[in-house]
Parts: C-alpha cells; sequence; structure tokens
C-alpha cells in the first residue's frame, strides 16, 4: 500500500494525570493501584450534597507548564460541567473546561518544527470499569463493575494544533511533550499505566492542497509505539478509501493492539450533545502576577536546551543526549559523576551512561536511582581508566559487578587483583630483567629483517607480560620496550 | 415570644433541661403530627439522647452553645449522617448519608437537638410541599390548605410548636413563601452567607439555606450560629458576617425604605396582601423610617429567567440519580435502560417536568436563546437592585401573592404555581439577603408575610426592619 | 411583552414537537410513558412560552451572571484528607461485588 500523493493532517489530545498528592477537587489520595473504592469520599463519588473545592497545585502546575512552553494565561478561566450519562463518572457530569480554558496557545520545537498547541485544560478523570464475561469487551460483557478511586483525579488536557504530518513526528511530539512534563514534575506520563493518554485526530489530502480532509478520532493508544502504529494504519486506511472513490466518514475509532487495525465505534445519534454550561460550585480562576511569577521561577531546565548543554559541554552526540535526558535520571546520575570527577573526561561519563549501564538497565528493566552504584563509584571507574590503573576491557567488568553489588571500584579491582603496573622504573626494570634473559632472541632481533624483528619483539613483549603476570600497563611498558630496543640497535 | 432565646437561656443557666423541652415538643409532635404531616422522619430517640448530652454539659459546668437545648427540625435534603436523607423523593429510597452537612454539624455543636427531617416538594421543587413522594404537608393555620413550599414542612414544623427553629433551602423562595403562609419568619441569606456543603442540591447557584423561627430574634439566634466561612464550599464567602444579635432592638430610624412598585402592584397580588405590605410601610415610617416607592423595572422578568437557569441547573444535579452508587434502581438489560428506568419510577412529575425543560433550555441550538438570555437577564436584576439600593437600605414587597391556598388548588397548573414565586425570585437571581415577617392577616384569616430585601450582606440592616415589622404587627 | 405577572396564555411563539421532547427524554435518561410525553410537550410549550419574553430581549452588550459572588481563587492546599469507609460505601449501592459497583452491560460507548 502506498500513500504517495497525499499527507496527512494530524492533531493530537494528550491527556495527562498531574502528580497531586490529592484529587483534583476533594482531598483522596491521588494514588494508582489501590484496592477499589477505597480512595473516595462524598465529592469523588458524586453524592448528593457534596461540593468540589479546586486543589491549589493543580493550577500551579499548569501555569509551571505554561511558563514552559509560552502559553497564554488568560485572566480568567472557569470550569464548566460536561453533562453525559456513563457509570464511570459518579455525577453523571464531568468538570471540565470549556470556552476558557487556563492555558491557550503554546507551542514545542519537535526536531526542528514548532509544533502549535492550541490549549490546555483541567478537567476530572472518571473511574475505572471492569468488563465481566465475554473476555472482557465492553459490548459482550454480561455486567460491569465500577471502581472510582481514579474518579476525580487531575486531568490536563493539552491538544495540539493540527501541525504533525507523519506518525513519526507524532511520536516525536508525545516523546518531546513528555520529556518536558516530567522535567517539569508535574506528570509521571506514564502511557502504559494509564497516567498520559493521547488521541489522534487524523485526516488526509492530497499533496499541494490546503483543504483540510475528513477527519476520524482515534482512541486507545497506549503505548508510542501503538500511537504510531495507529497513525500509520489510519494514514493508509483513509487514503485507500479516497484511492477507491470512498467518502470518509467523521467518526471515533478504536486502536485494536492485537489485529493491528483501527474499528469504527457504534456510536447513538445525538448523544454527544454535551449542553455544556458554567460550573456554579466553583467560582473562576484568576492567576495572580505572583502565581505566575512563582510559576515561572518553578520550571528547571526542559529537555531540549538540557540536550544541546551536554552535546556542547560534554562533547557528546546528539543521539546520546537524548538518551541522557530521556531515560528517567540519567542526565542526573552522569552530571553527578561528572562533578566527582578526578580523572577522564565527562565525555568518558556519557559514553559509560549510554553505553554499559544503560545496555544494564535496559537488560533488567531497573530504574537509575535503584542502581547500587552511586555518581561518584562511576567516576571512581572512569578515574581508574584514565589513570591506566585498570584496561578498559577491565573496567566493563569491574562495572558490571558494580551495578550489581554495592561495591566500589577500587574495592572490585583490589580483590580480583586487577590493578595494571604502571611505574614506569618498575616497568623499566622488567623490561631489562627480560632483555638479559633472553640474549638470543635480542642478537636475532638485532640481525634480522623486519619480519624477524616484529616477531621477536612480539615475543619479547610476551615474556615482559608474563613475568608482570600480565598486568603490566601495555602502552607504557610498549614504550619502554621500543626505548630499550632501540638502544641496542643504535 | 422568642421560644429558642428563652430555652437556651434557661438551659444554660440551668433552669430547665433540655430533655424536659424536648419531651414537650414530642409532645406537641405526638398531638398534631398526623394531622399536618410536617415530617418525613421523627427523630425521637436521637434526640432523647442528644439532649440528654446538652443537659450533662450543664451538670458538667461545661457549655453547651448558644442552641443549648433547642429543638431543631431539618429540611430532609440537609445530609445527616447515618439518617436517612430523602429529599422527598423515592430515588433516594433507603439512603443514608456517610457525612454531615456543615449547618447541621454546626447546630449540632451549638448544643442544638435535632428533633426531625421536615417533608418538603421533591428535591425542593415547588411552593406547596404538594410535590412529596410521601404525601403533602398541611398548613397548621388551616389543615385543608398548603403550607407554601418547598420548604413546607420545616415552616409547618414552627407554627405548630413542634420545634421554635427549623433549617430549610431557598433557590425561589422555597423558605420565605412558606414562612409568609404559615406565619412565621423565614430568613433567605446573602447566597455564600451559609455553607452549601450537605445541601442536596437543586440549583446550584441560586440555593440557600436559611432559618426559620417564631420571631425574629430566633431566626437571628439561629443565622448567627450557620453563617460564616466553609472551606469545603468553594462559593461559601470567606467573610465573616456581622453576628445579628447586637443590632436587636436597633430601631429603623433614618433608615431609607423603597417599596418596589413592580411587586407591590403585581397581578394576582390579593388585595388583603397589597394592604399588609401598605401597613408594613406605615408602621416603619411611624418608626422613623422614610419610606418612598421605588421601580426595579426588570424583576417583571425574574420568573422566566428563573425557570430557565434553575431548571437547568437541576438537570445537571439530578443526573447522578442513575441506579449506580445509592438509592432506587430499577432493573434494565443494559445501563442506559436501567438509568432511564430508574429515573422514570423515581422521580415525580414535577421533578421530570424542570429536568426536562432544563435539559432542553441546554441543549444544542437552545442556549444562547434560553440559558445565555436568562442568565444575561441576572444581570440586569442585579443592576436594577443596585440602583435600588444607592437610594435605599432595605426594599418592601409581598413575600407571596396570596395567603395559602386549599391542597390541590394549583395541582394541575405548573405555570399558577411558578407564579407563587414571583416577589421572591429575583432576590435569589441577585444573590442578595431577603426574609418574610409576618405582618397581620389576609383572607379567612389567614397570615400574610410582609418580605424585606437587602443588598448583599446587609442583613444586620434587615433585621433591624424585621424587628420594627414584628413589633408592630401585633 | 408581558410584565411577567401574567398567567402565561396567549400565542406560543416557540412550539415544541413530541420528537423535541422525546429525544430530550433520550439525554435526560427518562424512560417517560406516552401518557407522559404528551404532558410534558404540552407543559414544555407553556413555560418556554413565558420565557419568550425573555428569549426576545435584545440583550447583546450585556455580561451574563454565572455566579451571584464576586469571588476568585478559591483554592484547597494539596493535602489528604481522610476518605469513607469502603463497607459503608458500598452498602449504599443497588449492587455491589467484589469491592465494587454492578452495573448492567454498557452498550454505549462514550
Amino acid at each position: 500500500m502506498t500513500t504517495t500523493g497525499y499527507e496527512a493532517v494530524i492533531g493530537l489530545e494528550a491527556h495527562v494525570e498531574l502528580a497531586t498528592a490529592t484529587k483534583l477537587f476533594c482531598g483522596c489520595p491521588n494514588e494508582f493501584g489501590a484496592a477499589p473504592n477505597t480512595h473516595v469520599c462524598p465529592v469523588c463519588l458524586g453524592l448528593p450534597g457534596s461540593l468540589p473545592v479546586l486543589n491549589r497545585t493543580v493550577v500551579e502546575y499548569a501555569l509551571r507548564f505554561a511558563a514552559a512552553l509560552g502559553f497564554r494565561v488568560p485572566d480568567e478561566s472557569i470550569f464548566a460541567r460536561k453533562n453525559y450519562f456513563y457509570p464511570d463518572m459518579p455525577k453523571d457530569y464531568q468538570i471540565s473546561q470549556y470556552e476558557e480554558p487556563i492555558l491557550v496557545d503554546g507551542a514545542i520545537d519537535v526536531d526542528g518544527v514548532r509544533i502549535g498547541i492550541e490549549r490546555a485544560h483541567l478537567e476530572e478523570d472518571t473511574g475505572k470499569t471492569t468488563h465481566m464475561g465475554g473476555g472482557g469487551r465492553i459490548h459482550e460483557a454480561d455486567y460491569s463493575l465500577v471502581d472510582y478511586n481514579r474518579a476525580g483525579v487531575p486531568l490536563m488536557e493539552i491538544v495540539s494544533r493540527p501541525d504533525i504530518r507523519t506518525a513519526e513526528q507524532a511520536r516525536a511530539y508525545v516523546s518531546e511533550l513528555r520529556g518536558v512534563l516530567k522535567a517539569l514534575g508535574v506528570s509521571d506520563v506514564k502511557m502504559e499505566e494509564g497516567s498520559m493518554r493521547v488521541d489522534a485526530n487524523v485526516s488526509v489530502r492530497p499533496v499541494g492542497t490546503e483543504a483540510f480532509g475528513t477527519k476520524v478520532e482515534i482512541k486507545n493508544m497506549n503505548s508510542l509505539r501503538s500511537l504510531g502504529r495507529a497513525i500509520d494504519f489510519e494514514i493508509e486506511r483513509q487514503v485507500a478509501a479516497l484511492e477507491a472513490g470512498e467518502r470518509i466518514v467523521q467518526e471515533t475509532r478504536h486502536w485494536d493492539e492485537a489485529d493491528g487495525r483501527t474499528h469504527g465505534m457504534r456510536t447513538k445519534e445525538g448523544s454527544s450533545d454535551y449542553r455544556y454550561f458554567p460550573e456554579p460550585d466553583l467560582v473562576p480562576v484568576a492567576p495572580s502576577d505572583a502565581m505566575r511569577a512563582a510559576a515561572a521561577a518553578s520550571v528547571p531546565e526542559l529537555p531540549a536546551a538540557r540536550r544541546a548543554r551536554l552535546a556542547a559541554d560534554w562533547g557528546v552526540s546528539d543521539a546520546d543526549a537524548r538518551v541522557l535526558v530521556d531515560v528517567d535520571g540519567l542526565a542526573d546520575f552522569a552530571a553527578a559523576a561528572v562533578a566527582t570527577l578526578a580523572g577522564g573526561t565527562a565525555r568518558d561519563v556519557a559514553n559509560w551512561c549510554t553505553g554499559d549501564v544503560m545496555a544494564y538497565l535496559n537488560e533488567t528493566g531497573l530504574s537509575v536511582e535503584v542502581l547500587p552504584l552511586a555518581p561518584d563509584g562511576l567516576a571512581e571507574l572512569v578515574g581508574l581508566v584514565a589513570a591506566g590503573t585498570i584496561s578498559r576491557n577491565q573496567a566493563k567488568d569491574v562495572l558490571a559487578e558494580c551495578l550489581r553489588t554495592p561495591k566500589r571500584p577500587a574495592q572490585v579491582v583490589q580483590e580480583r587483583g586487577l590493578e595494571q603496573v604502571s611505574d614506569a622504573g618498575a616497568l623499566a626494570a622488567v623490561v631489562d630483567e627480560v632483555l638479559a634473559a633472553n640474549a638470543d632472541a635480542v642478537a636475532e632481533y638485532r640481525s634480522g629483517d623486519d619480519k624477524a624483528r616484529k616477531k621477536k619483539r612480539g615475543f619479547l613483549m610476551g615474556e615482559c607480560m608474563k613475568a608482570l603476570q600480565g598486568q603490566g600497563n601495555p602502552q607504557l611498558l610498549n614504550a619502554l620496550l621500543d626505548e630499550r630496543l632501540a638502544e641496542r640497535l643504535a | 415570644m422568642s421560644a429558642a432565646t428563652e430555652i437556651a437561656a434557661a438551659v444554660r443557666a440551668g433552669r430547665r433541661t433540655a430533655r424536659d423541652v424536648l419531651e414537650e415538643h414530642l409532645a406537641r409532635i405526638d398531638a398534631r403530627e398526623s394531622e399536618v404531616h410536617a415530617f418525613n422522619l421523627v427523630l425521637a430517640d436521637e434526640a432523647r439522647v442528644a439532649a440528654d448530652a446538652v443537659d450533662a454539659a450543664v451538670a458538667a459546668g461545661a457549655d453547651p452553645g448558644p442552641l443549648a437545648g433547642v429543638p431543631i427540625a431539618l429540611k430532609d435534603n440537609l445530609c445527616t449522617r447515618g439518617v436517612p436523607t430523602t429529599c422527598s423523593s423515592r430515588i433516594l429510597a433507603g439512603w443514608r448519608p456517610p457525612y454531615d452537612a456543615t449547618v447541621v454539624l454546626r447546630v449540632v455543636a451549638a448544643g442544638g437537638v435535632v428533633v426531625g427531617k421536615t417533608n418538603l416538594d421533591e428535591f425542593a421543587m415547588g411552593s406547596s410541599t404538594e410535590n412529596s413522594a410521601f404525601g403533602p404537608t398541611r398548613n397548621p393555620r388551616d389543615v385543608s390548605r398548603v403550607p407554601g413550599g418547598s420548604s413546607g414542612g420545616s415552616a409547618a414544623a414552627v407554627a405548630a410548636g413542634f420545634a421554635p427553629l427549623a433549617l430549610g433551602s431557598d433557590t425561589g423562595g422555597s423558605i420565605r413563601q412558606p414562612a409568609a403562609l404559615c406565619g412565621t419568619v423565614g430568613v433567605k441569606p446573602t447566597y455564600g452567607a451559609v455553607s452549601r456543603y450537605g445541601l442536596v442540591a437543586f440549583a446550584s447557584s441560586l440555593d440557600q439555606i436559611g432559618p426559620f423561627a417564631g420571631s425574629v430574634a430566633d431566626a437571628a439566634l439561629l443565622l448567627d450560629v450557620i453563617a460564616g466561612p466553609d472551606p469545603l464550599d468553594s462559593t461559601s464567602s470567606p467573610r465573616v458576617p456581622a453576628a445579628l444579635g447586637p443590632v436587636l432592638g436597633a430601631g429603623v430610624a433614618g433608615l431609607r425604605v423603597g417599596l418596589i412598585d413592580e411587586l407591590v402592584d403585581a397581578e394576582g397580588v390579593e388585595p388583603e396582601v397589597r394592604d399588609a405590605v401598605g401597613r408594613a410601610a406605615a408602621a416603619l415610617e411611624a418608626a422613623g423610617a422614610t419610606v418612598e416607592r421605588v421601580s426595579v423595572p426588570s424583576v417583571v422578568y425574574g420568573i422566566s429567567a428563573y425557570y430557565l437557569i434553575a431548571p437547568a441547573e437541576a438537570s445537571s444535579n439530578l443526573a447522578r440519580y442513575d441506579g449506580v452508587r445509592y438509592g432506587l434502581r430499577v432493573d434494565g438489560d443494559d445501563v442506559a435502560t436501567m438509568n432511564a428506568r430508574t429515573r422514570d419510577a423515581g422521580f415525580g412529575p414535577e421533578v421530570k417536568r424542570r429536568i426536562m425543560l432544563g435539559t432542553y433550555a441546554l441543549s444544542a441550538g437552545y442556549y444562547d436563546a434560553y440559558y445565555g438570555k436568562a442568565q444575561r437577564v441576572r444581570t440586569l436584576i442585579t443592576r436594577d437592585f443596585a440602583r435600588a439600593y444607592e437610594r435605599f437600605d432595605a426594599l418592601l414587597s409581598p413575600t407571596s401573592p396570596t395567603v395559602a391556598f386549599p391542597l390541590g388548588a394549583k395541582a394541575d397548573d405548573p405555570l399558577a404555581m411558578y407564579l407563587s414565586d414571583v416577589c421572591t425570585i429575583p432576590t435569589n437571581l441577585a444573590g442578595h439577603a431577603a426574609a418574610s415577617v409576618p405582618f397581620g392577616t389576609g383572607r379567612d384569616g389567614l397570615p400574610v408575610g410582609v418580605q424585606v430585601l437587602v443588598d448583599a450582606e446587609q442583613e444586620p440592616t434587615m433585621f433591624r426592619v424585621m424587628q420594627v415589622l414584628e413589633e408592630q404587627a401585633s | 411583552m408581558t410584565d411577567g405577572t401574567t398567567p402565561i396564555t396567549g400565542p406560543i411563539r416557540h412550539p415544541i414537537s413530541r420528537a423535541d421532547v422525546e429525544h430530550v427524554a433520550r439525554l435526560a435518561r427518562l424512560a417517560l410513558t406516552d401518557a407522559e410525553v404528551e404532558r410534558l410537550t404540552a407543559d414544555l410549550a407553556a413555560v418556554l412560552a413565558h420565557a419568550a419574553d425573555v428569549a426576545a430581549l435584545d440583550l447583546d452588550g450585556v455580561p451574563p451572571t454565572a455566579h451571584p459572588l464576586p469571588l476568585r481563587n478559591v483554592l484547597r492546599d494539596d493535602e489528604v484528607r481522610p476518605t469513607l469507609d469502603r463497607a459503608e460505601v458500598l452498602a449504599a449501592a443497588p449492587v455491589a461485588e467484589d469491592g465494587r459497583f454492578r452495573v448492567p452491560r454498557i452498550l454505549d460507548p462514550s
């Protein structure tokens, strides 16, 4: 299937759970994984008579996000009720923001392309429904069970402009957005756990045309990979339909990870009349200058800036800088190691991090903060290599042990007896002894041709290492041997 | 007679026991409740425990608080922990809230003794207390007539002497109108003065809890206890209200009072009611106030605006009664069918009417013409009142156009019923305070209420006017 | 224009149809009987006719009042408060199972 001649127009809606201590409108814990219906109170259960009160931290997080991505924060925003019946929604309306969201007109740079963000607004999450019988599928289920622990968890919905053109770019946008949200400390942004959920609006149009095609909303992608696959599938589906002379139907389609296709959802006509109106139980949010200033001051270095700085300061590649910044805590770990570096370079540290450390993390699924290796341990390892105490290959073994056990590299080197002999005087003495004990070989070296010399030199080097039980610093030893042999030739 | 004030003073001083006071009221309930039906639930045993606790506190030398030993009736749309809270609706059958409303906690903390939950028009929608799943309440002054509504049970409880104090809620007149029809004092405080936390919502931007009492001083006593900021209600005013006790007795000398043309002369106002308002104005003048006529033109749009805004908010507030988490469920094959059957069986006709009206007013294509327009009218009314309050300290009007009407008289004509609230609705739309004070009698010797209106947070002025009217009425 | 206190009779400026009422009943999740639909069609028409005075006003320059209070920024500190006891919560449920609220199957995906 080819999509030549068409271009896709993609807009993404990301729903991000904010990492607050409590829910959006009540003091229940905002915590994943508790026993069903234990994190509930009259407010998040929507009991008659209960009233919502807005969580201050949620507003602070939104303002921090605004400061990071250059959103405009209107003087006032208000909450609205979105009215529809669904059993996972305790009040049968969702408190959201509609016409006056808290943030408008932001943007994020993704691989050199600026993607506009139309708005970001606050709303409450719904409860969780489990479908019983029928293989857990909603329509075939015999009945469903509802847990309201998640009901009322604060969500920020981030709506991009239709500036995205490819699945690849969509993934990069989400990846960059995740990085920003994580750096800001406002969300865990774990797609797999549902703390970040992304819906895509996809349409296609012939290359060179301006008018948008009919857009289709795709839901239910729970990883970056499935986001990319779903968009690619949808683009191909739409192009094929157009090529076949069919019309695209404006609808919502579900991504099915198992069969790798999107499926249209049964929707009842007129069911999306949400009857929004201003939420009378809440008052407007009007961020003061002080709140805005505090938010701006709380913005840490963002991933793009950090990547650029690492590339410039440490001389690492763009790809390595991305790994360091994207992997939770890795850049901080590396920076802490660099700060205690006694020998070696920041780039050495970065290389170990993106190489052996990353390989270990990927292999074990562990995160940086649980490693027994401390940053100054890594710095110590880099120092040992730089000082010539151990070779790079030995260092790999040492690091492998230090990633698994709470031992310092120096300790491992000592236990394994790995120290290289790098004392020039000691090495020179060994070389002199070997040359004296192998006078024949030295003589053959002197009289031989290049080939014979090379062979004898190799033999003599081997004898030196044997005498040093393999722990001689190879560079130094080579240099000394060459120096002594040259003397014999003179 | 300031029954509550005297009871509290006597109990605090150890001259009477709370238990003795309670038994006296329970005896009155026993004698007349079957005829009046003020209560959905009488909490005799719980009240005895509470009264004994008050007496024990007094005996131990502690002060139980300003409501020490005063029996109080609660409208059955105020949540009471572990005690059925029905809103007089089948849909809340069997529901026992796991929490107390803020006002309930404050009343109990002040030494009040809750004697029962009073009947209301289902979800506070009505003006006669006939729209109750548990049957109508009757007016203790004439049991062939309605007590008004929606807080008819609370008004009747006070009028019948079942309790010296009661709490009601007022969305468009639901405290003031039944107070007028039953001959008690009823106060709708400024929006935000009293926490709504635990008041089952009808129309959130209009609802406000307030007191019923046999006297102005008693109403002040109860309002002082329940008013004040509540962190659980975002719409609760952060300002601590001025205490009303100290202003009682200050008189009205020098106050400027306006008589609202559009409400005094409204069609449907009975001549006797108009006369009572005229006599009330004269009484205030005699007490040293100046009284003039004033026009507040946009109040004529009050009813129309109200019957778009209140049903719209109600349609959303009442969505949660869906048979999933509490209350009634009527089974269905799928969840939508179950929801729809439950709601059809659980709600009475008036509630369904308002849910339908409100859903329509908010639905696509009609929002701007109806709900949006009504909200702009709300602005007009607020502006007109603001102009009036530049010239006047308080305004005066009838509370209800008529005295208590016979049961069934308006039951089949929703619009006629809605018009019962023509004088009270504008205050809710503006978010101001207003109260009804009994002032003489009208047709058939039935009580007439005069409404005193003031700007937001001007309750002290309102109570000064109310008290002079109370004195002059007798 | 009426003075707002006139009993509601006169021409119905916004007729409302049975189909409108049935559509609104679906939105409101009310399984109305035919008799109820008929009655409500008349009632809604009457109330909306009364509201015609408001609907006809030219109020373009007048801002809406969503709320009678001039409050802004009512915020709560992000501190955990006690939750309800699950047994008490589920005791109120018409049907509960396995610590959760049980509902019939869901046909309408939202």
